[in-house]
Parts: structure tokens; C-alpha cells; sequence
């Protein structure tokens, strides 16, 4: 049994910390591709289930805040990263005695694994006797972990695997080979003849010249002449192989749970701090949001879609930040504008920071304050699916309503292009139709919408416009700003771009 | 051991870097043909003179150390060229014996290597020989420095300690190893020992019988014996690497000993091409590079002796206490024949060879430069005299004290005034610097203005031209004239009143 967890506060007891199966929002957020980056190269800890669970509890969410925060501090994430490395290793030798077929051999892989493994703990305890430790999460384990290196067991283990390491290392053969006979026996000081050799001709050297040693396949298996070798040493060296067979029978169990357990967990952090230090090094904030379960006014400063961010600081290309708020009674942002003008950007980065601050992790922003949902859904345009019937605005119509049924008044909502396969005017009527339920229910909600009308339709709704370069109107600047929505601008820069304004056509058309 | 007859205290490394400007001196003093006519048809000979002459000595003393070899090699033509020949021999013998696919074997690797040491033992045994049979015919400190220590070296005992190697690396008592337990206890360590029993019969008798474990491989068990012969290969692996090394190092010896000789053999080459012509050489005389000293007596053009029937033009002059060498007179007089001539002598003086002259005397120089005036280079985009000026820069860039710089009519793509300017600037911060400078010219007005300033360091010589227009290819102590005497040339192709 898991006696601590770095991840969920003792009072949560068996509350989910991992779900196997991502949120459905997560592909219309490009959360998965987010998590796909964190978890990458990460395999063996199955890091996913972790970043699919949000948490419902504020004082939850602060727990996982306190962790991270402590291994912000690079010298302790160095020393935890440290002890997740040895026991990678001890992972890999475990796998080896177990895959490798003569005894001698498999044993002295498990005997290698477990003294990776006691050198790890140890210095892991100590390691984490750091005074700058303040979260809770890392103090019980620390507490947990002392104990544990100062018990019977843990001491006993550990000096018996000392001793008969250094008893192997001070094993020395020698092998005669005469053509079908193989002799064994110990080493009698005999000379090195290869540097015989090498002195006798000496005088000759010149200066370097080429290698003729022969890479020998040095693959961890061996074959039956070696193992007979092998045997050939044990009958040799009798007592040093019977304390072998005798220590991997009693010790087979010997490796902790709740070690194990902070092995896997604490790499939840240092996953997510790794993927972030890309951006951070690239001049982007991070911060740890103020998160409430009942206040609905939220806001960021200088956030970014995490996904897109990523990408553009692999390339070297900068990232546009944007702020928005939602005060008193407001709502629903109404994001319209430009094409390509950053709007879709702009509600993933808002979903993507709401479930990232559920998790415990600090978002992508100078500052945040936001809200803790009972749940989140998303609407993003979907391609056709021609193993459904039903055309694609029924098929919309079908998805919003299911999404409206399972909300609740501390769900958050977010719609990107909806209805767009249907005549302006029924998008308008359909449109006003979905916000009035949203409005009612005092729902969290941003939608990316052609549809200026909905921007105005009550006090709870906020317009946000993505915007385009003042001076050349065809240049994006991927700035969503408040204001009131108007279609014009986009209209006029497409036009100067094709040199299709009233002006441009008088000149260019001859008279 | 150290051949040591190019350098008193160093190899000659066949890899160095030649200076910046070899192509140039190349080109611009058909060093192609000099080359040539020492290696004839042997690459190595070849590309040794090469080596050896673009990367100059300009130590007096170390000139000297190579004059008094080539001067025993020279006496003792025969000796010198058997030792090339046997080293030649032992490389050609050594590539014969051809490893090929197998390399991956270390049995394979030492069964080449005690080949070709048995091979090498002989070679050395004659070379041996050699030192026996003509080291009191030698004088220079080079050669008996070089017998003295073969004669130490490749002692009888010597060959007899290789010889007992050679018989031990059959290894008819089995291979024996040492090991500790390394991975998952797989051997690790491993060393190839000699066994103590064979290190005395007392201790035989005495030696405890320590306790030991042994086993067999069944005939039928071919995987066995694979692995049988791994376990044996891993154990040779580290001495076939050392006696396969061994022999690199006896044939890089044989390799090195090849190259310091073949420079010698190069001149041997050259000497008896030019004797046969009836041409004379000399060992000149170097003095240092501060100095400023050149007189010359019959100094005729190597390569151009080389590359025609007749013999050569030789010319005579000093020099001494001169800076600057400003040579003018009539087209085809063997102004650049002098030019090349002298820019010869001094790399052949510099790399200690003979020189072709009758006397010559010289102060080293520590980098020789040419400017040539170049085709038109088709590939250049920019003016001619803009690629004049670019590669003056060049040299510039690379010029160091006491450098000699060749100019042969550079700067005469504009026209005469603008090119006497730019030759005037450069020249005359030149020879400010100490620069030694030998300058052939048409540029009549910039010869001239240096000729009027009746400078002590400069000298200036002229193509003779006889009455009625013909060359005698003597270029003589004379003022610089107005004509370059075109007309003669003009009048020997069109002919006379045409």
C-alpha cells in the first residue's frame, strides 16, 4: 500500500489521481498535443492518466501548486531528477535478470539492480533534507523516506550488498584455452605479455598509427562456453557464489511501494516544469493561478495558446500574448475579426489555462485568476463524418445540445465557428437561440463567432476582436483586443492586398 | 629510431603544410620540371623534392648539415641507392602480404603480423648490413650519426629477442587470459599473460599445483567451438593489436627512412642529368637572413636547361650590400630567365641542394614571393589590375622580415604612368621595410625614377642586345633604357620592310 503521495493530500485518500482516457475537449484545446510533449520520452512512467484527471478540490490544486513550486527550485529538481535516472537504470537491470537465461548471470544483474537501487534511496533522503522544502506534498514523503533508509530492513539489505559486490570485484581468473580444452583457475600474477611485446619493438614508434583491436559484440547475453567458464569460477571461489544464490532468494521483494510510487508521481512536475523551460528560456511567463470555485470573474495577463507556443519557440519565431477579463457580471466572450487573425488561438489558450490550473500546474501568463469548473466542454467545427447521417448543422445542432444538457451553471463553455454551414440568417437566429440558454444559465463561455450580432446581446457578453496592423491592413498582428465587433477592417485590407479598392481600381483600370 | 638526414633533430613530415603561395612559386618558376627531373619515375621521389623544396630552410646551419650529406651521397652515388632500394623493397613487400576481409580477426591479425615482422627482420638485417659494410666511407654528421645507431639498434641480440617472440606467439602451450568479473559476470579485463612456467625450470619444480576446473568441447558442438574461438580471439585481441602495431611502426621507420632518402636521390638524379649536359653545379654559399649578399658567376636557368637541347645561358653579377634589383632591357633578352634563375638558386640553396652555377653565394631569406604578370584569367570577373593588386595584397598579408619578393612585369596592365605609380608606392615601401626585391620591368619611368635616385642598395641590370638586334641572353650591370626594343621583335616577325 502507497503510504504518502506527492500528488493528492492523504485526506483525498483513494480519490482518482489518473484518468486512462483524455477529456473529450482535450483534441479541440490541442491539449494532446501539449501532453503528448510533456509525456515525450517518458514512456515507462505513463505519465498521460495524470494530465487527463482535473481536480474538483481548491485546497487540492494548492497541494500540487506547493510541489511544483519546491521543485522550481533547479538545485532540488536536479537532486530528484538525479535519484529518477538511478532508478531508470535499476529498471533496466531488473529487466535483464530477468530476460537472461544462466543463473550466475541473472543473479548478478538483480544483485547490480538492488545496489543502484539502496545507493538511490539513500542519497535521495538526503538529498531531501533541504530546509528551503515547504510543500507538504514533499515534506510527508521526505518524513516517509527517512524512516524508511533508518529501518532494520532497509540497513540489512544495503550492507549485505555492499559485501558481496566487493567480493565479486575481487575475483580474478585465469582461462587456458588449448585447443578443445578449456582450463580454469585463479590469477598467479602471470606477466601481461601483450606490453611485452610492445616494448620489444619500441624503438620503432614513429608516431601513432592505426588501431587493429577488434570490437568484440559486447552484448549482455553470453554463450555456454562462457557460462561453463563461469561455472568453472564459481566451483572456484565457492562461498562468494553461495552467499549470490542465498541473497536473491531472500531479497526478491525488496523494492518499496511508496518509493516506486514517488518515482513515477514526482515526475508529473518535473515533466511539465521541463516542457515549459523551452518557453520560459524563450522570455514567456509562467505563473500559478489564483483558483476559486465561486467567484466566475477571471482574467489573464499576457497568456498564449501553449501548443502554438511550443512550436513557434522550436522555430525561433515570437509568440503574441493576450490578456482578457471577465468582470462582475460579465460572462461570455464574443471573439470576432480577421481570419487567421489569432481568434481560434485565442480560445484554446483559454480552455488550455483552465484545465492546466485544475491540474495544479502553473499556466501560460504574467498573471491569471480563474475558475475551477465542475466540468468544460468545447465545440470546434468537426470535419464531415459520412458515417453519419445527419447533415452537418443538424450534427452541430445534436452536439450543442447534448453539451447543454450536461452543463451546469459551473461548467465552462467554449464555441469556435458554429453554424457555419447554414444561410447568415439562420446562424444569427440558431446563434442567438444557444447564447440565450448560456446567458441564462450564467455559464463561463467564449465563442469565435462571424456573428457580430451575439456580441451585443446582453450585459454578460464582452466583444473581443482580433485586430490587424494599423498602417498595413494586411498584416495580422494576432492581438484580440475589447471592443465593439465591425467586419470592415478585414474587408478593406483584403481588398488593398489584391489592389481592389475603389482607388486602386480607378488607377488600374484604363480609361 | 630516427633517420634524421633532412633536419640534425626532427623528421621530415611528408604532411606538413607548404606555404601559402607553392602554387604560385610553382607556376611562376616551372619548379614541375626541377621536380620531375629528380623523381623521373618514382612518385615518392617526386613528391619528396616537392615536399622538401617549397618548404625551405633559412637556418645556415641546418643548410650546411644537408650540403655535407648530399656531399656523401654524391662520393657514395651506389650505397644511397641501395638503401633507397631495400627500403622501397620492404614497403613493397609488406603491401603484399594483404589483410583483407579477415580483419576482423585477431588470430588473423597475428598471423600477418608475425609474417610481415619476419619479413621486416630480414630487411633490417641487410639494412644492418649496410652501415657494416660502408660507414667508414661516410664523413657527414648526418650519415654516421644514422650508422652509428643502426649498428646499435639492430643488434644480434636483438633479432634473437624477436626471434623467441616469434616462436612464442604460436602459442602451442594455449592461449592464457586473465579476467575479472565484469556485467552480469560476463569476463572483463581481459589480459593476455604469459604463463610463469615457462619462466623457469626451478620454479616449475617448486610451483604449487593450484586447484583448477576444466572442460571440453565436444567435436560436434559447432557452436561451441565458435565460441571457443571467440574466447581465444578475445584473449590474443590486445597482443595481435600490439604486434600488428609493432610492424606499422618498423614499416612507418622503413616509410621514413625512404622519404629522407629520396630527396637525396632526387639530386643524385639531377646531378647526373646535368653532368651529362656538361652543366656545372656548385654548393653555394648561404649566409644569414639579415645579411644582404648575392654574386653569382655562370648562374643559368635549371629548368630551362632541362627542357631543351643546348646548353643554358649562364650570367654573372654582384650584388652584395643590395636591396633592390631593377632588371630592364630588350623582349626575349632573359630577363625572366635571370628572374627564374635566381629565384632557383635561392629554394635550391634553401633546401641544401647543389645550385646550377659555377659560384653562388647568397643571404637566406625567410619566405620567397612571386608576382607574376598572369593570363587573363577567364573565370575573373574583376580588371586585370585589380586582380594584380588583389594578389599583392595577398602577399602582403603573408610577408614576413626578410622576405624576397620576385616581381616579374607586374602592374603593367594600365597604362605606363599609372602603373609606374603603383609599382613606385610598392616597391618603395618595400625596400623601406628591408624587403629584398628583384623586379623585371618595361615600366620604363618607373625604373628610371628609382635609377635617378642613385639609391647604395639598388642595382640595375639590363638585357644585352647586340648590334643589329640580336640577344646574347647576358643580362649586365646597365642603366635602364627608353625602348624595350619592340621594334627588333616586331621587325623579326614581320620581317624586314614589310
Amino acid at each position: 500500500m502507497i503510504r504518502c503521495s506527492v500528488l493528492t493530500r492523504e485526506v483525498d485518500g483513494n480519490v482518482t489521481r489518473e484518468a486512462p482516457e483524455a477529456p473529450d475537449f482535450f483534441v479541440d484545446l490541442n491539449l494532446d498535443q501539449i501532453v503528448d510533449g510533456i509525456a515525450a520520452g517518458k514512456q515507462e512512467y505513463n505519465l498521460k492518466p495524470f494530465f487527463h484527471a482535473p481536480l474538483r478540490d481548491v485546497d487540492a490544486i494548492r497541494y500540487r501548486q506547493e510541489v511544483m513550486r519546491d521543485l522550481e527550485d533547479r538545485g532540488l529538481a536536479e537532486k530528484v531528477d538525479a535519484f529518477a535516472k538511478n532508478m531508470r537504470v535499476m529498471r533496466q537491470h531488473l529487466a535483464l535478470a530477468e530476460k537472461m537465461y544462466y543463473k550466475y548471470q541473472k543473479e548478478r544483474w538483480f544483485l547490480d539492480a538492488v545496489a543502484i537501487y539502496c545507493d538511490a534511496v539513500q542519497r535521495l533522503a538526503r538529498d531531501l533534507a533541504d530546509p528551503a522544502v515547504k510543500s507538504r506534498g514533499i515534506l510527508v514523503f521526505r518524513e516517509y523516506a527517512a524512516g524508511y533508509v533508518a529501518s532494520e530492513g532497509f540497513s540489512s539489505l544495503f550492507a549485505q550488498t555492499r559485501k558481496l559486490l566487493a567480493d565479486l570485484s575481487s575475483v580474478r581468473y585465469c582461462t587456458l584455452v588449448n585447443g578443445a580444452r578449456v582450463r580454469v583457475r585463479r590469477y598467479e600474477s602471470e606477466i601481461d605479455y601483450s606490453a611485452d611485446v610492445e616494448k620489444t619493438f619500441e624503438k620503432f614508434k614513429q608516431g601513432s598509427v592505426k588501431d587493429y583491436l577488434v570490437a568484440f559484440r559486447n552484448g549482455n547475453d553470453m554463450n555456454h562456453v562462457e557460462a561453463q567458464v563461469l561455472d568453472c569460477v564459481a566451483r572456484l571461489y565457492p562461498e562468494i557464489f553461495q552467499d549470490l544464490d542465498e541473497y536473491c532468494i531472500r531479497n526478491g521483494g525488496y523494492l518499496d511501494e511508496t518509493i516506486a510510487a514517488f518515482d513515477r508521481e514526482v515526475q508529473f512536475y518535473l515533466s511539465y516544469l521541463d516542457f515549459i523551460a523551452v518557453l520560459r528560456n524563450a522570455g514567456l511567463q509562467f505563473c500559478y493561478p489564483a483558483v476559486s470555485d465561486t467567484s466566475k470573474e477571471i482574467f489573464t495577463v499576457e497568456g498564449f495558446d501553449l501548443a502554438l507556443a511550443r512550436k513557434l519557440a522550436i522555430e525561433g519565431s515570437s509568440v503574441v500574448c493576450n490578456d482578457f477579463s471577465l468582470n462582475e457580471k460579465e460572462r461570455i466572450i464574443i471573439v470576432s475579426g480577421p481570419n487567421q487573425g489569432g481568434k481560434t488561438t485565442f480560445s484554446r489558450a483559454f480552455g488550455q489555462m483552465h484545465h492546466l490550473a485544475s491540474l495544479g500546474c502553473p499556466v501560460q501568463a504574467r498573471e491569471a485568476q480563474l475558475f475551477l469548473p465542475d466540468r468544460m466542454f468545447t465545440h470546434f467545427e468537426k470535419e464531415e463524418d459520412i458515417r453519419n447521417l445527419r447533415g452537418k448543422l443538424e450534427d452541430d445542432l445534436v452536439r450543442i445540445h447534448r453539451i447543454l444538457n450536461q452543463a451546469t451553471s459551473r461548467s465552462i463553455i467554449i464555441m469556435n465557428e458554429i453554424f457555419n454551414s447554414t444561410t447568415l440568417k439562420d446562424a444569427i437566429f440558431l446563434g442567438k437561440k444557444v447564447m440565450e440558454t448560456i446567458i441564462r444559465r450564467d455559464l463561463i463561455c467564449v465563442c469565435v463567432t462571424f456573428i457580430d450580432e451575439l456580441s451585443s446581446m446582453s450585459e454578460k457578453t464582452v466583444s473581443m476582436v482580433s485586430t490587424v496592423d494599423p498602417v498595413n491592413t494586411a498584416v495580422r498582428t494576432f492581438k484580440i483586443i475589447r471592443k465593439p465587433a465591425d467586419g470592415l477592417a478585414y474587408a478593406i485590407s483584403i481588398a488593398e492586398k489584391y489592389r481592389l479598392t475603389s482607388d486602386s481600381l480607378r488607377e488600374r483600370i484604363p480609361s | 629510431m630516427k633517420a634524421f638526414l633532412l633536419y640534425r633533430d626532427q623528421d621530415f613530415d611528408l604532411q606538413r603544410n607548404l606555404p601559402s603561395n607553392e602554387q604560385a612559386l610553382t607556376q611562376d618558376l616551372e619548379l614541375q620540371t626541377l621536380f620531375t627531373a629528380m623523381g623521373l619515375e618514382d612518385k615518392t621521389l617526386l613528391e619528396v623534392a616537392r615536399k622538401v623544396v617549397l618548404s625551405t630552410l633559412n637556418d645556415v646551419d641546418a643548410i650546411r648539415y644537408r650540403q655535407d650529406i648530399l656531399k656523401d651521397c654524391l662520393k657514395n652515388a651506389a650505397v644511397v641507392r641501395e638503401m633507397y632500394n631495400l627500403t622501397v623493397e620492404s614497403i613493397e613487400k609488406e603491401k603484399k602480404h594483404y589483410l583483407g576481409i579477415f580483419s576482423n580477426y585477431p588470430s588473423t591479425i597475428l598471423h600477418r603480423s608475425v609474417d610481415v615482422l619476419q619479413m621486416f627482420v630480414g630487411q633490417l638485417k641487410s639494412l644492418r648490413g649496410v652501415a657494416d659494410e660502408h660507414a667508414h666511407e661516410f664523413q657527414s654528421e648526418g650519415f654516421t650519426r644514422l650508422f652509428a645507431m643502426l649498428q646499435a639498434e639492430l643488434s644480434e641480440e636483438y633479432f634473437a629477442d624477436i626471434q623467441q617472440h616469434l616462436r612464442e606467439l604460436a602459442f602451442r602451450g594455449g592461449v592464457l587470459t586473465s579476467a575479472a568479473l565484469g556485467k552480469g559476470n560476463k569476463a572483463n579485463i581481459l589480459v593476455l599473460r604469459k604463463p610463469n612456467d615457462r619462466q623457469g625450470l626451478v620454479q616449475r619444480i617448486f610451483a604449487k599445483r593450484s586447484p583448477s576446473c576444466s572442460f571440453y568441447i565436444s567435436e560436434r558442438d559447432e557452436a561451441g567451438a565458435k565460441a571457443l574461438a571467440e574466447l581465444r580471439d578475445r584473449g590474443v585481441n590486445l597482443v595481435a593489436n600490439a604486434l600488428a602495431q609493432s610492424t606499422d611502426h618498423i614499416l612507418s621507420f622503413f616509410q621514413m627512412l625512404r622519404t629522407e632518402l629520396a630527396f637525396y636521390v632526387g639530386c643524385l638524379n639531377l646531378s647526373e642529368r646535368l653532368a651529362v649536359k656538361g652543366e656545372p653545379t656548385c654548393f653555394p654559399e648561404p649566409s644569414g637572413p639579415q645579411d644582404r649578399r648575392l654574386a653569382y658567376r655562370g648562374l643559368y636557368d635549371v629548368c630551362l636547361t632541362l627542357s631543351m637541347e643546348p646548353r643554358a645561358v649562364g650570367n654573372d653579377a654582384n650584388a652584395d650590400g643590395k636591396d633592390l634589383m631593377i632588371i630592364t632591357g630588350a623582349n626575349q633578352g632573359g630577363k625572366s630567365t635571370l628572374l627564374r634563375a635566381m629565384g632557383l638558386a635561392q629554394l635550391m640553396m634553401q633546401s641544401g641542394m647543389f645550385v646550377p652555377a659555377e659560384s653562388f653565394r647568397s643571404n637566406v631569406c625567410n619566405a620567397l614571393f612571386t608576382h607574376y604578370k598572369r593570363e587573363e584569367d577567364t573565370t575573373m570577373k574583376s580588371g586585370k589590375l585589380d586582380e594584380e593588386l588583389r594578389r599583392m595584397s595577398e602577399i602582403v598579408d603573408n610577408l614576413v622580415p626578410n622576405s624576397i619578393l620576385l616581381f616579374n612585369e607586374s602592374f603593367a596592365a594600365t597604362n605606363e604612368r599609372e602603373g609606374s605609380e603603383i609599382a613606385r608606392q610598392i616597391v618603395g615601401a618595400l625596400s623601406e621595410k628591408g624587403i629584398k626585391v628583384f623586379y623585371v620591368t618595361h615600366l620604363h619611368d618607373f625604373a628610371h625614377s628609382f635609377f635617378l635616385k642613385k639609391m647604395e642598395k639598388a642595382i640595375f641590370l639590363r638585357a644585352e642586345r647586340k648590334d643589329g638586334g640580336a640577344r646574347s641572353f647576358k643580362i649586365l650591370e646597365g642603366e635602364p633604357l627608353e625602348t624595350s626594343f619592340g621594334e627588333d621583335l616586331y621587325t623579326k616577325i614581320f620581317g624586314n620592310g614589310s
